[in-house]
């Protein structure tokens, strides 16, 4: 274990009451390193929209949907289990590196997919009622939308409150473990419906 | 000194304490606008009824105006954390809307197709920020600095 990770153990260990109580590190909730980052990323992608370029309008729309839902299903099938199976002090010790950068990371990468996916439709035709791939494209609507609801409703509030716990003096292990099943199962179920996006994506690309 | 301390009795621990169903409300709100959106980018560039689209919209201001009253309600919360969070998402999902609303208008959307879209993605921009901060502030104490009044 390195020296910050000692140290960040120290902090949690006490939390749950597993240990003595040394001072909590401190860590920041939105990374503000990664703001230039998203900030040239939303740049990029405005300039995108408004040259109408296909090939930047498909990059956006094939690297943003790719990771996208790369790290749904990662998080939701692979990294969610083995959480839950993880104590409760390396639970709190993952979500301290972890959940910040999600913050960050998430939104930027479906505002990416989903503007620039439009916008594409819009390049090809595809918005057209008359348009081959229309009733698949309202089909992808329906699953973001479904998925929107699942990330913005339940799993971005037990991101933060996770976040917002663990920068407590004192934070309480149970209410951290809750919110935490929280966001794994929520991540697990978007992962699955990134299952019915890929399937979509495909078939629109293929017609 | 909090309201409940000048108040009465302490509230429970702020992770067990009951709320009224502000997030049930947000989320709800929130489902019917993404319905509504849905509807109309199924049907755009065509011009189509917007009745639905309206009937979906009013009901989720509605929803919010219901929420909005709810939230202002509840004594002894910490709404100096609910600021900090609701104000700063309010920024994010603003510009969220508004790029939404630029694609929109770049791609020819015009009349009352655009107005019930952007008034759809202004419920959106509230309700979130709304449904974010509460989620963060129902498990934080009230501080010092905090009267845990709105």
């Amino acid at each position: 274990m390195t020296n910050d990770g000692e140290s960040v153990a120290a902090v949690i260990l006490p939390a749950v009451g597993l240990g003595p109580a040394h001072p909590r590190p401190d860590f920041q909730i939105v990374p503000t390193r990664g703001i230039p980052i998203v900030a040239a990323a939303v740049v990029a992608l405005i300039a995108a929209i408004a040259t109408n370029q296909l090939w930047a309008l498909d990059f956006f729309h094939v690297v943003g949907g790719g990771l996208w839902t790369g790290v749904d299903l990662f998080v939701g099938l692979v990294l969610g289990p083995i959480i839950g199976r993880m104590s409760i002090p390396a639970r709190v010790e993952f979500s301290i590196r972890f959940m910040p950068k999600m913050l960050l990371i998430m939104p930027t990468l479906v505002t990416m997919t989903l503007a620039s996916g439009w916008q594409l439709a819009r390049h090809l035709g595809d918005l057209s009622a008359s348009s081959t791939n229309h009733s698949w494209l309202v089909a992808s609507y329906i699953v973001v939308g479904a998925m929107a609801t699942i990330a913005i409703g339940v799993l971005e509030p037990a991101n933060l409150g996770v976040l917002f716990e663990l920068k407590k003096p004192r934070p309480d292990g149970e209410l951290i473990a809750k919110l935490m099943r929280r966001f794994v199962y929520t991540a697990g179920i978007t992962g699955l419906m990134q299952v019915a996006t890929l399937i979509i994506m495909t078939r629109v690309a293929t017609a | 000194m909090t309201g409940a301390a000048a108040a009465g009795p302490s509230p429970p621990h702020a992770p067990y304490r009951s709320f009224p169903p502000i997030a049930e409300l947000a989320v709800a709100a929130m489902i019917l606008v993404i319905i509504g959106g849905i509807y109309l980018a199924a049907h755009l560039p065509n011009a189509i009824s917007l009745t639905p689209a309206v009937v979906l919209l009013v009901v989720a201001a509605l929803l919010l105006v219901a929420d909005v009253v709810l939230l202002v309600r509840i004594r002894d919360f910490a709404w100096e954390r609910f600021r900090q969070v609701a104000g700063w998402a309010l920024v994010g999902y603003l510009v969220i809307a508004g790029m939404i609303g630029y694609a929109f208008i770049y791609d020819g959307t015009r009349g009352s197709q655009l107005v019930v879209l952007v008034a759809m993605l202004g419920v959106f921009a509230v309700v979130v920020p709304l449904l974010l901060g509460f989620s963060v502030a129902r498990y934080q104490p009230v501080s010092a600095d905090d009267d845990g009044n709105p």
